[in-house]
């Protein structure tokens, strides 16, 4: 139910687009105002997210230690994985969020035996989420093209090199096919693999199949589908510079892409998408292992009824005093 | 929910039984003998002033739970989750990606869906979502929400008191989601409507009034620890001091209290005697802070304060300098990760220096207590202890990685450091098992009673079958650990999975290779079991 | 083609779809782990059986001599007994290989093994069935065994020496 309430939600998603700009014609609400609200809806709604988290104080101070502590000077601390200064902790953080280094450890799978060798899923699943995550993040980057004029040197190199194995026209980015195979990849594991079906909600699926449909149509517009980059662009630049324009003889493919964009950018704020800044406030991760060397405060403390040793004695003196035991008052 | 016989012919067809495919949320508990823990002792909830004390039991219909239950832990969420960026983050960051499923030993020993840390997790996210989100609110079901109804409470109940806060799914998640996190939330919530268990507040209660978790009284720990002494005394030849509260002594020594109760605890006991009087240690036991061990960690932030606050008060009384703490998991968890913060500043004590090698503890400096690992293997490193190590030939030692010392200290080199000096045949278990992935034992967090044997023999499946093929390849007859509850809960695991292989803890094989001046010759290790006869003797 | 040859020969297909057909009595989400993780430490349940049932089927078709069908049988009766089945389900996974064994001989054509032979062979396998039973009685009096015994090593030192156990404990305040 999950998987088809998700799927037909992206659908419905297209047709009121179809139905929008090209029965209706709301171009301009198509084309300005749903991008411009998301932008604001996107800023406001990290912004609350954040702060919730941010007020949430952390009492105590729990990472989570993967390696050797730091505490005889002739052992060899684990500074990445049990860090003991801020270096380790930007070093652990680094290698977390840049090559998702908890995911890796599951492939530290040594011995195979027995009559069906399979290799462990879990290392494709870092795998997968390493090339999402990445190729992601360069196409996001290739799009900076349509947002600045001229165009920066750095996103232009970064375009090249994505585009660089090709030859022909139009080219073929690398990115373009290791995100829908990653894409697909992770689709394909919640659906076959029992244990995630379980596990699995709407949640998940909704965001998958949506960015499927970005890429998707973002594809179908680059290599099938002639569309009017220039008009495109000022449109774009319009957003920016809070000059909005509606150029004609854009088509409907790209009002679908743009809109599924929208729904992805709204809908990150109240997901789990989230985790994107979720992981740089986790305190299993981000704190040092410096828990006896320097005291961690607890905000929110309170004082609590305690048993003190005079109650104590008060009420075992007797025999205590019998087995000659040191007392405070005989 | 108490179990129906079944009739024959249910029986005959439940042979061939495959089990329903159902949706988890839709899917109620069902308590099997074996599986879960007994309530808890209603005077040892009244004497530590815990809410809605009662009579009950899980297998019972009715619960007897307060009017406005759903209010209070409704009330009770929402504190947390202004209490702890932790539970707050991790209720909202999870993308059910699934890494940490197939993690916890409870999964893999039993195949119960829900005991993936990730649906043990959801148990509670289902609710956080119903409750504390715009979309939850709107969209329910839809958005993996639900109420929170008596049927969910029991979840609530079966599987937060089948997770043992081990934290190993919380090194495999990539954003360090500890379910172990949220499972002491969800018990947090379950106490404010009065559900807990027995085998944790029992404990917290004896500990609390008596210093032990058996409730013994003063004397009796007195007797325990002069009786320990004389056995020692038969054993080695040597009599050693043990001070009891003893004022101005320079070191308070802490361990936990089944160390003088229990087997085979307690030839460690013997080797922590051997050890502080062979190097001239100054140092006192405590009858009143004679718990290390904290049952309130597994219990609620304010139980686990109670019960630490005891070690300060009682260093501050007697005027000692530093702390040195025993052997034992899940009090170094509290001790490592919540004391400075819980009962500090420990500003009355110095920063702890070893009397005997002069090693300043610098990584101890704020809580100025010491664990007994790092104080050893300074000492050997210094070479200030004479070892026989040939005195442990008798064992073919494999180490337990306690979860917590593993996970939530990153103590690992230095019990290494130490079996390596003290013993001869020293294997590890496979890389995936040890360090930070160590297997728990199955009975962590106030899991270890009997009612529950057959869940924690499931497990414990994963550490034992990694016992087992040490035990098997490489003839390993001894599985050594430094936490109390492991040496409490491996002896029946490996009873059940590896019989032949024995527990014990490391400074047990310390005080066996320890040198002793004036000592007669060693006839028997410290366990009383003799050596075999020397050369000359009749064989071998 | 005679009966024994017979399960030779299909001693791949045979073993996979008895090993299915057991793992198929766990919880469906969690069997797709239990089945394909082949990491004997990672999976100890899936990797026993799936190691085990090799042995058994050795011996159930070599006359039941091989000195491992003991500890075989074992292993994976041990595991069954503490995990959530009643005695007639943990005991099932045995006899269904008499299943197992007829629908793959009814995939044969020209199959000419006697209806005696299978008798035969479907008689050890109750046999062995009967003898699980055996081991699955001694592991859960095991079981009740430790839990005896636990609770006797918790105090062990206290109990060798006087009774210092504090009876009248904390009700009293
Ligand atoms: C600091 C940045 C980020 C980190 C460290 C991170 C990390 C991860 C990891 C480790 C996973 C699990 C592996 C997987 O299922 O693929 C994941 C899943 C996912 N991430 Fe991110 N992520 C980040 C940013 C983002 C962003 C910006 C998006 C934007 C849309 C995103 C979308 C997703 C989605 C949709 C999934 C789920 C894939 C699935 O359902 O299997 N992530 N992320
Ligand atoms: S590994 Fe972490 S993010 Fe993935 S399912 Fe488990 S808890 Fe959630
Ligand atoms: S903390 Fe340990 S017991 Fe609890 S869910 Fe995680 S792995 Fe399982």
């Amino acid at each position: 139910m999950h998987l088809f309430f998700s799927l037909a939600a992206v659908l419905v998603l297209l047709i009121l687009v179809f139905i929008g700009v090209d029965v209706v014609g709301w171009r301009y609400l198509f084309g300005v105002v749903i991008p411009i609200a998301t932008i604001i809806s996107f800023i406001l709604g990290m912004l609350y997210r954040v702060i919730k988290w941010a007020r949430s104080p952390v009492p105590f101070r729990i990472p989570t230690t993967c390696g050797q502590q730091k505490s005889l000077s002739w052992i060899k601390a684990g500074n990445l994985e049990s860090p003991h200064n801020i270096w380790g902790v930007l070093g652990r953080m680094v290698l977390e969020v840049l090559f998702f280094r908890s995911l890796f450890r599951n492939t530290k799978v040594s011995l195979k035996e027995g009559p069906r060798l399979v290799y462990g899923s879990t290392k494709w699943l870092w795998l997968g989420g390493l090339v999402f995550h990445w190729s992601f993040l360069v196409i996001f980057v290739r799009h900076f093209k349509f947002f600045a004029e001229p165009v920066p040197a750095w996103v232009m190199a970064l375009q090249n090199l994505d585009g660089f194995f090709q030859v022909g026209l139009p080219i073929i980015y690398l990115t373009d096919i290791a995100f829908l195979a990653a894409l697909t990849f992770l689709l394909l594991r919640r659906l076959v693999d029992p244990k995630l079906r379980y596990i699995s909600l709407a949640a998940d699926y909704f965001p998958l199949f949506l960015i499927i449909g970005i890429a998707v149509t973002g594809i179908l517009m680059r290599y099938f589908t002639k569309v009017d980059i220039v008009g495109i662009k000022e449109m774009a630049m319009g957003w920016l510079n809070l000059a909005p324009v509606v150029p004609a003889g854009i088509g409907t493919l790209f009002y679908m892409h743009l809109f599924l964009v929208c729904c992805l950018f709204i809908y990150f704020p109240f997901s789990k998408l989230l985790h994107m800044a979720g992981v740089f406030f986790s305190p299993t991760r981000n704190l040092a292992n410096t828990n006896r060397v320097k005291r961690h405060v607890n905000p929110w403390d309170y004082s609590v009824k305690v048993h003190t040793y005079e109650e104590y004695e008060d009420e075992f003196r007797d025999v205590m005093k019998a087995a000659e035991m040191p007392l405070e008052k005989e | 929910m108490a179990e129906k016989p079944k009739k024959p012919q249910e029986l005959v067809q439940s042979i061939e039984y495959k089990p329903p495919r159902k949706r988890w949320m839709d899917t109620p508990v069902e308590f099997h003998k074996g599986t879960f823990n007994y309530s808890a002792a209603v005077d040892k909830l009244k004497y530590l002033d815990l809410p809605y004390p009662r009579k009950w039991q899980p297998t019972e219909e009715d619960w007897q739970l307060p009017d406005n239950w759903q209010e209070i832990i409704h009330k009770g969420f929402k504190d947390r989750l202004d209490k702890y960026r932790s539970f707050r983050v991790f209720m909202d960051i999870c993308v059910r990606c699934g890494a940490c499923a197939d993690k916890c030993h409870y999964f893999i020993g039993s195949g119960d869906p829900r005991n993936m840390p990730v649906l043990r997790a959801e148990l509670l996210r289902s609710v956080y979502r119903n409750d504390f989100t715009t979309a939850g609110k709107i969209l329910g079901g839809l958005a993996g929400g639900r109420k929170l109804t008596v049927k969910v409470l029991k979840e609530w109940f079966y599987y937060f008191y089948q997770c043992t806060e081990c934290r190993r799914c919380s090194v495999f998640c990539p954003y360090g989601i500890d379910t172990a996190e949220i499972t002491m939330m969800a018990r947090e919530l379950l106490n404010l409507v009065g559900l807990n268990i027995d085998w944790i507040c029992t404990p917290a209660a004896n500990c609390f009034r008596t210093g032990n978790h058996l409730g013994i009284q003063p004397h009796g720990f007195k007797d325990s620890i002069e009786f320990a002494v004389d056995e020692l005394e038969e054993l080695t030849g040597v009599r050693v001091n043990a001070p009891i509260n003893k004022k101005g002594a320079e070191i308070l020594f802490v361990a936990p209290s089944a160390d003088y109760f229990a087997s085979p605890h307690y030839y460690t006991l013997l080797g922590y005697l051997a050890l502080f009087h062979e190097v001239g240690l100054d140092y006192t036991w405590s009858s009143y802070a004679s718990e290390g061990g904290n049952f309130g960690l597994f219990h609620s932030y304010e139980t686990m304060k109670r019960l630490n606050s005891k070690i300060y008060m009682e260093a501050k009384r007697l005027g000692v300098k530093w702390v040195l703490g025993g052997e034992c998991g899940h009090m170094w968890r509290v001790i490592h990760q919540y004391m400075d913060t819980l009962n500090g500043p420990a500003d009355f004590l110095e920063v702890p220096v070893s009397p005997i090698t002069g090693t300043k503890f610098e990584h101890a400096r704020s809580t100025r207590m010491v664990h007994i690992m790092e104080f050893t293997s300074d000492l050997i490193r210094h070479n200030k202890i004479k070892l026989d190590p040939g005195r442990n030939d008798h064992w073919r030692v494999t180490f337990h990685d306690s979860c917590n010392p593993a996970r939530a200290m990153g103590l690992i080199e230095e019990p290494r450091y130490v079996i390596n000096h003290v013993c001869n045949n020293f294997i590890e278990m496979p890389e995936n098992t040890i360090k930070e992935q160590t297997f728990c034992c199955g009975s962590g967090s106030g899991l270890g009673t009997d009612e529950n044997m057959e869940m924690r023999l499931r497990g414990g499946l994963p550490r034992a079958n990694a016992v087992k093929f040490v035990h098997e390849k490489n003839d390993v007859n001894i599985l050594l650990c430094i936490c109390a509850i492991d040496k409490a809960t491996l002896p029946p695991l490996l009873e059940y999975w590896v019989p032949d292989v024995e527990v014990g803890g490391i400074h047990e094989m310390v005080g066996n290779a320890l040198v002793m001046t004036g000592e007669n010759e060693r006839l028997t290790d410290l366990r009383g079991t003799p050596y075999p006869e020397k050369e000359g003797g009749e064989n071998v | 083609m005679k009966l024994k040859e017979f399960l030779a020969k299909n001693k791949k297909v045979i073993l996979e779809r008895w090993f299915d057909r057991i793992i198929d009595s766990y919880p469906a989400d969690s069997s797709n782990f239990l089945r394909h993780e082949r990491n004997r430490f990672d999976n100890p349940v899936g990797y026993t059986i799936s190691r085990d049932i090799e042995y058994l089927y050795d011996a159930l078709c070599g006359g039941m001599a091989d000195d491992r069908l003991g500890t075989c049988l074992e292993n994976i009766v041990r595991i069954r007994a503490v995990q959530d089945f009643t005695p007639s389900q943990a005991m099932a996974f045995i006899p269904v290989l008499k299943d197992v064994v007829k629908e793959t001989l009814a995939g044969q054509t020209g199959d000419c093994s006697t209806d005696s032979e299978l008798t035969d062979f479907n008689r050890r396998v109750d046999r062995l069935c009967l003898l699980g039973f055996d081991v699955y009685m001694k592991c859960r009096e095991k079981i009740y065994e430790i839990k005896a015994n636990e609770a006797k090593m918790r105090v062990y030192k206290l109990l060798e020496r006087t009774n210092l156990l504090d009876r009248e404990s904390i009700n009293e305040e």
